[in-house]
């Protein structure tokens, strides 16, 4: 079967479980059941191939330009770690089925194993190394699922998060270690890193590549410091612990080691590094074992050590070393399995996993007993089954490993860490099986259904066929070690047997065996002295570190993020200020092209005036009223500048802009105490001026250096000025760019100017259906109203002028093009127009006689301005394409026609529309809070006969 | 004459006014229009994209005036792919927004979303930096009335810092406005970029404090750490679709950036050489670094998000930062995918919100359709944290490889994967709260039973997901275009001349009077 699907199948697979939930508990295994089944048989179509030493390969692109291509191989290496995830994967599935309780979500069990399944796969088949990353985090994240399957326990959490921080961690480090392995060896391919040792081995990046990479295994499988995840990733159900944590996933670190073995072993840093991590962890994860009550947790310590154990003997970087680790991976995974799936029964019949309160389950449950026994003494290294085998060769091993110049060191240590792994083995045979029969188990213990049992004794035949005829593994684990070693090596010549002659390992065997007897004579002073020693626990260290990290983090995000507006302004001027000051002393200045033009008394008497109200705008502020004044000094002091710099239409917008911006402002400062209110201290005020100050001399400078100096080029107006009657058939040229050069940001503008009415709208409409509304209704004017809110005289005067505002607004619309003018500053004459009545009679008898809601004004104008643009389409010119023409309607005389005056009437309306709307916007929010609706336009009305009435 | 180039911008600016004149009192009218108006988007957008694949560069003068005297709009590559994300992203977040009922919430949601979609559309397309403000203007204009879209104290106070602090961006982008033009007399693009060759050594700071200024404005849009203020709690407060939509907004500054520091003061033009070497590269390292020790401290789910967009960009500016084709290809993929991330994070976070009435990652009981739910969540955030197998992984090897020749590799390295683990540290803690921890505990007996979000919601969500799904399978074929773009950018001779050499209105006339001075 194709690779591919060898790998996709699970995947792929992973959707059925969960659709089959419904159809009950056996469907959905036994669908999950197929589905592995399939996979694992389309994996031994390829065995021929793989015994005969070909290596199957298949790939297709995915990223190539980065290297990242979907290229499956299959090897003897990867065919064995195959097969041991699929064949595996069938007992758990089994057994799964029948440990699983029916509150128990069943499909999305499934699910979650099936995509572990697949990445599993994925990452034994994967030729490419970033593609074997890929399925390498996939196993972390689906791990993260099955560990945290019981989603109400807190352990199950706890671990589940422990897990995929540490092994993410590792996975992190490992995409960096595996981008300088490509860079070096020039592709992410294994086949081709693979040929590229001795270009590795000298390459300068070789140590941090290297570093990198093991941090990825060594997390992965739970070597010293990073072992302490795999204990708490325990509390996920129990069929997860066997498959992932024991006989898989944590295998894959080890996987990726043998996988690279001929490229990174062999270098004194590879030996250092990776026998002594193996071995601390070994004897480490032993000792700790054999202290564990809990029987999943002994089993995980146990998991641990032979972690270890695998690990130092690929670090030794003899081809015999690795045939040892090669023959270690299988009886480990073999009789672990066994073992926690027993243990799993246990738990699951018993009611509790804790070792002091089992003991003479050997009667109650013998199928169990004999399964748990077969391959605790598997674990142990006793003769006739196959944990010995592996155990003698790791010892053989140990013994001519020279590490740090000792020759007794890794021997010594390696005897002791297979004592402590003897005893713990005892120790769980005999605390839980032997003994008396007790009558306080939580649960009355029985042997499961067939279809527990059944599993784990599949796994123990394999163990004692294995420990008695050593020769059947033998040419599959060879087969596999010359594809560990590659070129590197020649796969050693060794026989498996069970006799090896009186050599050093069988003492040191035998020193193993006897010394773990004699810790379980001496067990409880042992157990008492160990209870007594103060250890470091790693879950309350790991939780400490994540916990200060988050603190440390809230600290540094939250008073930083607190929402103080003049902070994040200083900030922002501050970085503005000093990055500009970068800019400039990394530049070159030269000297001035123009001269600085002398100041007439005109210029200084308005530069003091503008200055001045600049100032008493910093000092007064707070007086609200006051500084509307000061602002509009400093505006009326901008259209005097526009005017000196002879820009009428500037000026003349400025000065509109100003009435109305005045008004609404008024409107606003009406809910608004008079005074603000000091908020900030003085020293930050200070702060504030000092930045402020800085800031305000900086831009001088800029602007100064500007204004003595040349455009580089003759600037694009030079063709506005000489084209804009000839191409846009105005005389007025700013008019000219603002509906024709540049009509494009004008109509973006106007759209501006409608959204923000439409804002305000909005805005109101949400304040006066929010809490605001009551407080509205609740408010009492801070100081007196006046008596005569529509005075005779104002209606009177509005009402007159009325018709002359028109006039004028129709006027400067149409002298736009040619004189000052135009649609916007027409647009805001004939508002004032309407303002004005508004003020006069009041918001309600105003709006009453009005026939078009501003909305649609608004609505029309953007619509008009758009409509226009879209006109010249039909004359097949672009967008907003003006075009003008001279037309003779008698009596008049000849006039221009511009379609550019099309475009400005949209823009009068959105203008219009605009400033209206914001006005009504105020107008709403003040008739919420005090202000009557007056019935007729003016409060006192001498030609009315209920004059007195207005007064009450 | 084809004027498709422009009806991105059209079509939403004609749309609106229609809405706002004609539908405003009927919300069912607005979502068949809007909604259809951004399907009409997507076609013409892919027909864009489709145009401008194989190198074309479209122009469309405005007024028909020749560059650089009128407004041009320019279309290559990198630009349509832009306007083509933003309206497949638009059309998502418009049904999640129906789907939610947040468009029915306050008024003139659609109108807004639409002028909204016309901003962005046009600070893509637009070839003059004057027009760029205008739809700075628009977009910012638009997303505050979307920000604060049906009211809520906590939102409006979020809004007022949104939008004072994107007016001092505003005022900022005049001042370096009046530098350029006051240095250059040019506000084209094209026409910058051959009129910075003519500034003199010997007269430099003019051209780089212009630039300077301007790069500060489009990093205050792409919220590069320290100018990223006004983003997590005006993200974090707006309604979650209009949030989903703001995750375009932050690429429009990462995407003026690419564009005029390619094209006009890019790597190799000497008046402007080490302006940014110096601070650039580490105040995005540091807006990556920020930006995921804000999700780890996040007390709320949305606030996490936020921080997570900061850090998304920082990422983002890494790969700008370092100019270099290969870099800037990653860039645009990885703009590609936090676009799709962070919006779908943000309609996830809503559907929790419907569960629970608030994003708390305190203990509270299970939401409804958590599990549907934090299914999103969990593929959503192996996006966003950059996990395989979806494209923020690709996305950051991508942007690792480019970096591994510069001096600069070993910081790049060291802060990306660090900050990738807390982020994942982050997102672990927060979807184990929400999602996990949430079965223990039980609802009080007297609670209303848990809202659960309507199918289009899911909808929506699921279809952002599956184009992040699409990015992911098909990295080839996209890092192909991606180069391209690369490609197209560092040689920007073709935009230049095709900008600057096609004719408009008085073109020939000004050519007729050359000559006739010749004579």
């Amino acid at each position: 079967m194709s690779l591919f699907l060898i790998v996709a199948l699970p995947f792929v697979g992973s959707l059925l479980p969960g659709l089959m939930n419904s159809a009950g508990r056996n469907a959905c295994a036994g669908v999950t059941f197929m589905i592995t089944l399939t996979a694992l048989v389309g994996l031994l179509t390829n065995l021929p191939a793989v015994l005969a030493g070909e290596v199957v390969q298949t790939g297709v692109t995915w990223l190539p330009d980065l290297g990242l291509n979907v290229t499956l191989m299959l090897d003897g290496l990867g065919f064995f770690f195959a097969c041991l995830i699929l064949g595996i994967g069938l007992l758990i599935i089994t057994y799964g089925r029948f440990y699983l309780s029916r509150k128990d979500n069943m499909g999305e069990f499934f699910t979650y194993l099936l995509l572990f399944q697949g990445a599993m796969v994925g990452i034994v088949l994967s030729d490419n190394i970033l593609l074997l990353i890929v399925f390498w985090e996939l196993t972390s994240l689906s791990s993260f699922l099955l560990i945290g399957y019981w989603k109400h326990l807190p352990e199950g959490r706890q671990g589940a998060r422990m897990a995929l921080t540490v092994t993410g961690m590792g996975g992190l480090a490992l995409i960096g270690g595996a981008l300088i392995l490509g860079n070096i060896a020039g592709s992410y391919d294994l086949s081709v890193i693979l040929q590229n040792r001795e270009a590795i081995q000298a390459s300068p990046m070789y140590l941090p590549a290297l570093i990198l990479i093991l941090l990825g295994c060594f997390t992965k499988s739970a070597q010293f410091p990073f072992h302490f995840w795999l204990p708490h990733a325990m509390a996920a159900p129990t069929p997860v612990s066997a498959y992932l944590h024991s006989a898989t996933m944590v295998k894959a670190g080890i996987f990726l080691m043998a996988r690279l073995w001929p490229v990174l072993s062999g270098t004194p840093e590879w030996f250092v590094i990776v026998t002594t991590a193996g071995l601390i962890t070994m004897v480490l994860g032993a000792v700790i074992a054999l202290f564990k009550h809990d029987l999943k947790s002994l089993l995980a310590f146990s998991t641990v050590s032979h972690l270890g154990l695998i690990t130092m003997l690929l670090g030794t970087g003899t081809a015999f070393g690795a045939m040892a680790a090669m023959f270690h991976i299988l009886n480990h995974a073999t009789f672990k399995a066994a073992l926690f799936m027993s243990a799993g029964i246990i738990d699951h019949e018993a009611h509790t996993r804790d070792i002091r309160r089992l003991g003479g389950l050997r009667k109650l449950m013998p199928v169990t007993f004999v399964i748990a026994t077969l391959a605790a003494l598997s674990m142990a290294g006793i003769p006739f089954l196959n944990g010995f085998l592996s155990k003698e060769m790791m010892l053989e091993e140990a013994e001519r490993t020279v590490l740090f110049s000792s020759p007794y060191l890794v021997p010594a240590l390696a005897t002791f860490g297979s004592l402590f792994s003897a005893a713990y083995c005892f120790r769980l045979i005999g605390h839980t099986f032997f003994g008396p029969v007790r009558d306080d188990y939580p649960a009355t213990p029985h042997d499961p259904p067939v279809g527990m049992w059944g599993p784990p004794a599949l796994l123990v035949v394999i163990v004692v066929a294995i420990g008695v005829a050593p020769f059947l593994a033998e040419p599959f684990i060879k087969t596999v070690t010359a594809s560990v070693l590659g070129d590197a090596a020649e796969v050693p010549k060794n026989y498996f047997k069970i006799w090896h002659g009186f050599v050093p390992a069988l003492f040191m065997s035998i020193i193993a065996v006897v010394g773990g007897l004699i810790v379980m004579a001496i067990y409880k002073p042992l157990q008492a002295a160990w209870d007594a020693t103060p250890r470091p626990e790693a879950k309350t260290i790991f939780e400490a570190v994540i916990a200060s990290a988050v603190a440390l983090a809230k600290a540094l995000t939250h008073p930083l993020h607190n929402g103080a507006f003049t902070r994040y302004a200083a900030i922002f001027a501050i970085t503005v200020i000093a990055i500009s000051y970068h800019a400039w002393t990394t530049g070159t200045v030269g000297a001035p092209t123009r001269a600085v033009q002398p100041a007439g008394v005109v210029e200084i008497a308005g530069w003091a005036l503008l200055v001045t109200a600049t100032l008493g705008m910093v000092v007064l502020h707070r007086h609200r009223l006051l500084s509307l004044i000061l602002i509009g000094i400093v505006g009326l002091m901008v259209s005097v500048g526009f005017v000196v710099f002879s820009a009428p239409d500037l000026a003349m917008t400025q000065l509109t802009v100003e009435v109305v911006t005045i008004i609404l402002l008024l409107l606003a400062l009406n809910f608004l105490p008079n005074r603000t209110p000091v908020e900030s201290p003085v020293l930050m005020r200070m702060r504030d001026a000092g930045i402020a100050i800085v800031g305000g001399l900086a831009t001088f400078a800029l602007a100064f250096h500007y204004m003595l100096r040349d455009t580089v080029a003759p600037s694009i107006s030079e063709f506005h000025i000489a084209n804009s009657y000839k191409g846009g058939g105005g005389t007025n040229m700013v008019n000219v760019i603002l509906v024709d050069f540049r009509g494009f940001d004008t109509y973006g503008e106007i759209i501006v100017l409608g959204i923000a009415a439409l804002l305000i709208f909005a805005l109101t409409e949400a304040l006066l259906n929010g809490p605001v509304r009551a407080r509205l209704l609740n408010r009492l004017p801070d100081q007196p109203r006046a008596g005569d809110m529509h005075p005779m005289m104002m209606v009177v005067m509005t009402r007159v002028i009325m018709p002359l505002v028109m006039l004028v607004g129709f006027y400067i619309f149409l002298r736009g093009h040619n004189e000052p003018g135009g649609g916007f500053i027409a647009g805001l004459v004939v508002s004032i127009g309407f303002v004005m009545q508004y003020m006069a009679s009041g918001f309600a008898w105003t709006s009453s006689r009005l026939r078009y809601p501003y909305h649609g004004v608004i609505g029309a104008g953007v619509l008009v301005a758009g409509l226009t643009g879209i006109g010249s389409w039909f004359f097949a010119k672009p967008f907003l394409t003006s075009d003008f023409t001279y037309v003779r309607i008698p009596p008049f005389n000849e006039f221009e026609l511009a379609t550019a005056a099309l475009f400005d009437v949209g823009v009068f309306l959105a203008v219009v529309g605009a400033v209206m709307l914001s006005l009504e916007s105020f107008s709403r929010l003040a008739r919420r809070a005090h202000v009557e609706d007056p019935e007729h336009p003016m409060d006192i009305n001498p030609s009315r006969d209920d004059a007195p009435k207005a007064e009450a | 004459m084809t004027h498709w180039i422009i009806l991105p911008v059209i079509l939403p600016a004609i749309l609106a006014p229609f809405i706002v004149l004609a539908a405003r009192y009927h919300i069912g009218i607005q979502r068949v229009l809007s909604v259809a108006g951004v399907i009409g988007l997507i076609a013409v957008a892919a027909g864009l994209a489709w145009a401008t694949s194989d190198g074309t560069v479209l122009l469309y003068q405005l007024g028909d005036w020749a560059a650089p005297f009128g407004i041009v709009v320019v279309g290559d590559r990198l630009s349509t792919l832009m306007v083509l994300l933003t309206a497949v992203l638009g059309l998502f977040v418009l049904l999640y927004a129906i789907g939610s009922g947040w468009d029915d919430r306050g008024k003139h949601f659609h109108a807004l979303f639409q002028f909204q979609l016309m901003g962005i559309m046009g600070a893509f397309l637009t070839g003059d930096l004057f027009n760029l403000f205008v739809f700075f203007e628009v977009l910012l204009i638009a997303s505050y009335g979307l920000m604060i879209h049906s009211g809520g104290t906590v939102r409006l106070k979020a809004g007022v810092q949104y939008v004072l602090f994107n007016l001092l961006g505003s005022t900022l982008f005049l001042f370096a406005l009046g530098s350029i033009y006051a240095e250059t007399g040019t506000l084209n693009m094209a026409d910058l970029a051959q009129r910075v060759a003519l500034v003199s050594p010997e007269e430099t700071v003019g051209i780089r404090i212009a630039a300077v200024l301007l790069l500060l404005v489009f990093a205050i849009k792409a919220a590069l750490v320290p100018l990223h203020f006004w983003l997590p709690s005006s993200y974090a407060e707006a309604p979650a679709p209009v949030a989903a939509l703001f995750a375009i907004m932050t690429k429009v500054g990462a995407y003026a950036i690419i564009r005029v520091y390619t094209m006009v003061f890019g790597p190799e033009v000497e008046v402007t050489a080490g302006l940014h070497g110096a601070w650039l590269l580490p105040a995005a390292l540091v807006s990556l670094a920020l930006g995921m020790i804000g999700v780890l401290a996040a007390k709320k789910l949305d606030r996490l998000i936020t921080f997570a967009v900061i850090g998304s960009m920082g990422m983002v500016m890494i790969a700008i930062s370092l100019f270099t084709p290969e870099a800037t290809s990653a860039a645009v993929y990885y703009i590609v995918h936090s676009t799709l991330a962070a919006a779908a994070l943000f309609l996830i976070s809503d559907l929790v919100r419907t569960g629970r009435t608030n994003l708390d990652l305190t203990d509270q009981p299970s939401i409804g359709g958590a599990h549907l739910t934090a299914g999103l969540f969990f593929i959503a955030a192996i996006a966003m944290t950059g996990l395989p197998p979806l494209s923020g992984f690709l996305g950051k090897l991508l942007i690792l490889h480019s970096a591994i020749e510069q001096s600069t590799m070993v910081w790049v390295w060291a802060v990306i994967l660090t900050s990738s683990l807390v982020a994942v540290v982050g997102f672990g803690r927060a979807g184990s709260t929400v999602f996990w921890k949430a079965k223990s505990i039980e609802r009080p007996a007297d609670a209303k039973a848990p809202q659960t979000p309507t199918a289009m919601s899911y909808i929506a969500v699921c279809g952002l997901l599956a184009l992040l799904v699409a990015h992911t399978v098909f990295a080839g074929p996209m890092t192909r275009y991606t180069n391209a773009i690369a490609a197209q950018l560092y040689a920007p001779d073709a935009y230049i001349s095709t900008v600057l050499d096609t004719p408009g209105k008085l073109s020939d006339a000004k050519a007729d009077d050359k000559k006739g001075e010749d004579h």
